[in-house]
């Protein structure tokens, strides 16, 4: 049928196709040509910068400053601790996400639905910035590193995908089990979540980008400069606070230089996703289609 | 959806020893997701009070004085003050702005990438638009610096180099609208036709096969055919995208203002944080997120009976 319609597929219409083709590539590149402009612009030398010279190519091939940001340990500690909290967030959200949604697809559960609607709600009414602030204050999470992992641990959007996920799993794959006598907790670890695994991937990207990329929960409740995530950091350097630090301890006096190294600090603190993302395309499609379909 | 179809309920179980013993470890995994939510989500509904109390930071929240005007005054404060009235007009503008221009743009985008023959290419080009997603607005802000700067920004170097006046983009109001606008669509358009291909990839292909026959061309298979089998997702997209006109997010504004562009840049959120978290006026910004929290639920009640009312599935 494919092979046949081409055939016969007239002239105008393979005109369209290209037409189409074209936009495509336009908005391809409307898409990457800034990430290649700056990554043009990092690795240039400061003169051509300083004369703006540098369009989508370097030139006068300078790695100065990726030596910079490689050998300053403000910004490896910086990128070592953003890992970590990263890893360690998406870890306690699996967790957490899995433990919410499993319970909630047994129809037979008592009080389901108040569980339901206690957490609905949190979903459409939240209390506000001021509210959460005092909250942190009276947990003293103030100023703890705990403040960047737990309070956001849990995102009810997520859980509802997983929930939608497991009502997909065939009911009679649980109840066999459970006619072989296994618990509940058996039938999760052994049925569900290996069942489960590109929802877990899914969801696991969801949680990690969120985290990588999040600063306003730190730039409201961290004031300790060592906990400062990647995008905080960066933050401060793209609007030159602490552009006294830059300048001088580093010897950054030149504005050129100092312009490569804010496009090689972008470049490190973005290239770990970016490496990331195109290999769990298929499954964050499937994920973000059954947050869409819901009960 | 697939709750719909008629079932017999079983009868419920009693709460007996053989019902706990089958059930507890459920209720055992779901204490600790129930205790984060009540501490996290429930626990500051309490310091919502704040709003209708003189803030001291030595009492308890309901040892706190009332305050005057039967607990109205920072109501009254805020809806008096200029720059919360500001904020609230930006806020509502530029979400405003964001529905009409930016909400038509990913179904337009998945339109064109559904006449894509070339399977490879077209995986390709979706990897390539969902890429802006997954940068922070901190990374994009840089991207924007390098961009649009007046002096060395890419775009208006290629704009003095043909012999135009550079334009600047994030310096004056009223471009900075349009700056925040653009950048939001490059930012979510990919993703957000995610949806909108899933929809596409529904349709029956016998419809199109039907409408072929029928002589249709390919704007007419576009308009008569994929429009009218996407329409309940735009419409459900579409109403909960109305109801989160007050809404306000705060990393893309925070990110993308510079005190050149307050006028037209500051919305609730980043108001909130600036003179609450960062002004200690606790008492005012609580009324003001209590404002918009209460708004917002409106806003999406309204939203969800308007969906049902037009024949679709609710949002909830």
């Amino acid at each position: 049928m494919e092979e046949n319609s081409r055939v016969i597929r007239s002239f105008k219409t393979q005109v369209g196709d290209w037409v189409f083709v074209i936009i495509c590539v336009l908005i391809s590149l409307m898409c990457i040509l800034p990430m290649i402009n700056l990554l043009a612009r990092s690795l240039s030398g400061t003169d051509y910068l300083v004369r703006h010279e540098v369009y989508l190519w370097p030139k006068g091939w300078n790695i100065d400053a990726y030596k910079t940001v490689l050998t300053d340990m403000k910004y490896i500690r910086a990128f070592i601790w953003t890992v970590v909290l990263t890893i360690m967030c998406t870890l306690l959200s699996l967790v957490m996400t899995t433990i919410c949604a499993y319970p909630l697809i047994f129809e037979n559960l008592r009080g389901r639905g108040v569980i339901n609607i206690v957490i609905t709600i949190t979903m459409f009414f939240s209390a506000g910035t001021i509210p959460n602030y005092l909250l942190m204050k009276s947990l003293n999470l103030l100023d703890n590193p705990l403040v960047l992992m737990v309070p956001y641990c849990l995102s009810v959007y997520n859980m509802i995908i997983m929930r939608s996920f497991f009502y997909g799993i065939p009911d009679s794959l649980r109840e066999s089990a459970e006619i072989d006598g296994a618990s509940y907790f058996r039938i999760l670890i052994s049925i569900y979540l290996p069942l489960s695994k590109p929802v877990l991937a899914t969801l696991a990207l969801f949680y990690a980008v969120g985290r990588w990329n999040g600063y306003s929960d730190a730039l409201m409740y961290m004031k300790d400069k060592n906990y400062y995530p990647l995008q905080l950091l960066l933050y401060n350097i793209l609007n030159n606070i602490n552009s006294v630090e830059v300048a001088t301890q580093e010897g950054f006096s030149a504005p050129g230089l100092k312009d490569s190294l804010k496009s090689a600090i972008v470049m490190f603190s973005t290239i770990p996703i970016l490496c990331i993302y195109p290999s769990l395309q298929k499954y964050f499609i499937h994920g973000v289609t059954l947050g869409a379909v819901k009960e | 959806m697939a709750r719909d179809k008629v079932v017999v309920k079983p009868p419920k179980h009693k709460i007996d020893r053989a019902y706990i013993k089958r059930y507890w470890q459920l209720y055992a995994l779901l204490l600790i997701p129930m205790i984060y939510f009540f501490v996290f989500k429930y626990i500051p509904m309490q310091y919502v009070l704040i709003a209708f109390k003189k803030y001291s930071i030595v009492q308890k929240v309901w040892e706190m004085p009332w305050a005057k005007n039967h607990g109205m005054e920072y109501f009254i404060k805020a809806f008096s003050n200029r720059d919360f009235m500001n904020s609230l007009r930006n806020t509502i503008v530029l979400n405003l702005l964001d529905l009409v221009i930016g909400f038509p743009i990913p179904i337009i985008f998945a339109l064109i990438l559904n006449e894509l023959r070339f399977k490879r290419f077209k995986k390709s080009v979706q990897t390539i638009a969902y890429m802006p997603h997954f940068l922070s607005w901190v990374i994009i802000y840089g991207l924007a610096l390098q961009l649009f700067t007046p002096t060395d920004g890419l775009i208006n170097m290629a704009i003095t180099a043909f012999g135009g006046d550079p334009i600047p983009f994030l310096n004056d109001g009223k471009h900075w609208v349009g700056t925040y606008i653009g950048l939001g669509i490059w930012q979510s358009f990919g993703w957000n036709s995610i949806i909108y291909l899933a929809a596409i990839a529904g349709i029956s292909p016998e419809l199109y096969e039907a409408a072929s026959v029928d002589g249709a061309g390919r704007f007419q298979k576009m308009w008569y055919v994929t429009l009218p089998g996407i329409k309940p997702t735009i419409v459900v997209l579409l109403i909960m995208a109305l109801g989160n006109v007050i809404g306000s997010n705060f990393d893309r504004p925070f990110a993308l203002q510079n005190n050149l562009v307050m006028e037209y840049a500051e919305v609730i959120s980043t108001y909130v944080y600036k003179v609450g978290i960062k002004g200690l006026q606790f008492s005012l910004t609580t009324a003001v997120g209590l404002f918009q929290s209460v708004v917002n639920v409106f806003f999406l009640l309204g939203a969800n009976w308007l969906s049902r009312r037009m024949g679709e599935r609710g949002i909830w």
